[in-house]
């Protein structure tokens, strides 16, 4: 399958209230190209799921908005993203406040091998954020709190975090995301390792927590795409193919290539 | 499917899963075996009544079972398929348009046996020639609605859809001009008025099918350009059909 030439974005790529912006967004591993010129708009308090098969770049995609691809030498980005339009590729951007303002959940909950209320208080107490105790702990429990996770474990919050359940390590670890008042969350796959419950109940997190942040998140799952976010945008081999609000993506998508995919006609 | 800008060798026709195809394939053709059945009903429906001959009114009394219990089986299927395949875009369109559709079918083959009850009601009768000519007028062109519809539906044709909805408008205007026919034999001689009221439920019955042939065509339209036109006007109905064919076209959607 090749690329398809001079392909613009179907749909709406852009939106009124931009938070972040992509602009002509290349992505290059050594000499191959990863992403091809991506421009897209990720809007004020909105979920956009970026989906699309396996190798179309959407993971390489979200990397880029809060610059963990830098830890790749390899890997090298043209084009431009904007922050409250602000380049946050420009040299006198620190990517340490970069990553607290763009915080990302992984795939696999990554708990550190600390306690539950270290795990929490990391973040703020290495930005700085606090300077006493008491404050620590009301950061540490309203982001347990909204992550959904404070009932669950305020009993044990000197229990170690890699005990708990994979739901909770996922929730504890959307709870270090946002000690540090993120403005954007990323997710990588937030649910690919838990069960239907858990996966509920990270959902459930997802919509509340778009009153206070903007949220990009990838998925494999279609299913998961549909509930949680408000525009869907379709990678494919690097190519940003379509970004339409998701009832119309899973209803009556614009492109042969969004309907082939989400229809299960190839992966 | 146009391919505007798509490497030609990629092929969308099929799904991954070749059960998922089967599902899909399954409850279309078992949608227009029911529909053939149906058209059938409503065709012996008005031989019954314009002949007088009451043999295939008994037959459509006791075929009417069937048509239930093909509707039931469909939409167990199509419940089936949305339990387990989750459908979106285009499938997900069709499998919920010919879950409409065959509740549609059912209820045309309702409408046939009622007008195959009245038709034994009315023959033998002096009175029962009434608007005889509007019956079979109503009564052919339904019975084209309905295979003009089904025909749309097997091959995705919004335009023989529309033809369809015209069509609908065609069969109310004789409805309202047979029921202005009914009155005057009413009012003329009140002795007319209890036939006039069984080829009163026979015109009504005819209209209904005609308006659920309808309902089948705003179906195609759904499935073919996404556009739910339901309880639309036919102007707009045409220019939404159109619009959003050529919006999915233009990019090969």
């Amino acid at each position: 399958m090749s690329i398809i030439e001079n392909h613009q974005t179907d749909g709406e790529p852009f939106c009124d209230s931009p938070k972040l912006k992509a602009r002509g967004v290349g992505v290059f591993y050594g000499d191959k190209q990863a992403i091809f010129d991506v421009s897209l708009d990720i809007g004020a308090n909105e979920v956009i799921a970026l989906i699309g098969p396996s190798g179309c770049g959407k993971s390489t995609f979200l990397r880029c908005l809060n610059r963990m691809n830098d830890t790749i030498d390899i890997c090298r980005i043209t084009g431009e993203i904007l922050l409250d339009d602000e380049d946050i590729y420009a040299p006198k951007i620190d990517v340490v406040p970069l990553r607290a303002r763009v915080g990302m959940v992984f795939q696999k909950p990554n708990p550190f091998p600390k306690t539950i209320f270290d795990n929490v208080a990391y973040g703020p107490r290495i930005h700085g954020l606090v300077n006493h105790r008491h404050e620590l702990e009301e950061i540490v429990e309203q982001s347990l709190r909204r992550a959904g996770l404070w009932s669950e474990v305020k009993d044990r919050l000197d229990a170690p975090g890699t005990g708990l359940s994979g739901g909770q390590q996922q929730r504890l670890c959307i709870a270090r995301t946002i000690a540090v008042d993120p403005e954007v969350i990323l997710m990588d796959e937030p649910c690919s390792a838990l069960d239907p419950i858990a996966t509920a109940r990270i959902e459930e997190l997802i919509d509340e927590l778009r009153d206070n942040y903007t949220i990009a998140i990838v998925t494999h799952s279609m299913q998961q795409a549909a509930r949680v976010s408000q525009r869907t945008a379709y990678f494919h081999l690097g190519q940003l193919i379509e970004v339409n609000p998701t009832d119309l993506v899973f209803t009556k998508p614009q492109h042969a290539l969004t309907e082939a995919y989400i229809t299960g006609r190839f992966g | 499917m146009a391919n505007k800008g798509i490497p030609v060798e990629m092929n969308f026709s099929q799904h991954i899963s070749g059960q998922f195809n089967s599902d899909l394939e399954a409850i279309r053709s078992q949608m227009m075996e029911m529909g053939g059945l149906v058209e059938r009903q409503v065709a012996n429906a008005i031989e019954a009544i314009t002949t007088g001959d009451t043999t295939p009114a008994d037959d459509i009394i006791r075929r009417e079972d069937d048509v239930d219990r093909m509707e039931v089986a469909i939409d167990q299927e199509c419940t089936q398929i949305l339990v387990r395949r989750q459908p979106a875009a285009s499938d997900l369109r069709m499998v919920l348009a010919v879950s409409r559709v065959v509740r549609d079918l059912e209820r045309i083959g309702d409408e046939a046996t009622k007008i195959a009850v009245h038709a034994l009601e009315v023959s033998g009768s002096t009175n029962g020639g009434y608007c005889q000519q509007s019956i079979r007028y109503m009564g052919t062109e339904v019975g084209k609605m309905i295979s003009g519809a089904l025909n749309a539906f097997a091959r995705n044709d919004v335009d023989g859809a529309l033809d369809v909805v015209r069509n609908d408008k065609l069969v109310d205007q004789q409805y309202s001009a047979a029921l202005r026919e009914l009155i005057t034999y009413m009012m003329e001689d009140p002795r007319s008025i209890s036939q006039a009221i069984n080829i009163l439920w026979i015109l009504r019955a005819i209209e209904r099918i005609g308006d659920h042939a309808r309902n089948i065509s705003e179906q195609v339209i759904y499935v073919v350009s996404g556009a739910d036109v339901r309880h639309s006007s036919i102007s707009e109905m045409e220019e939404r059909a159109h619009k959003d064919k050529d919006d999915s076209s233009s990019t090969g959607a």
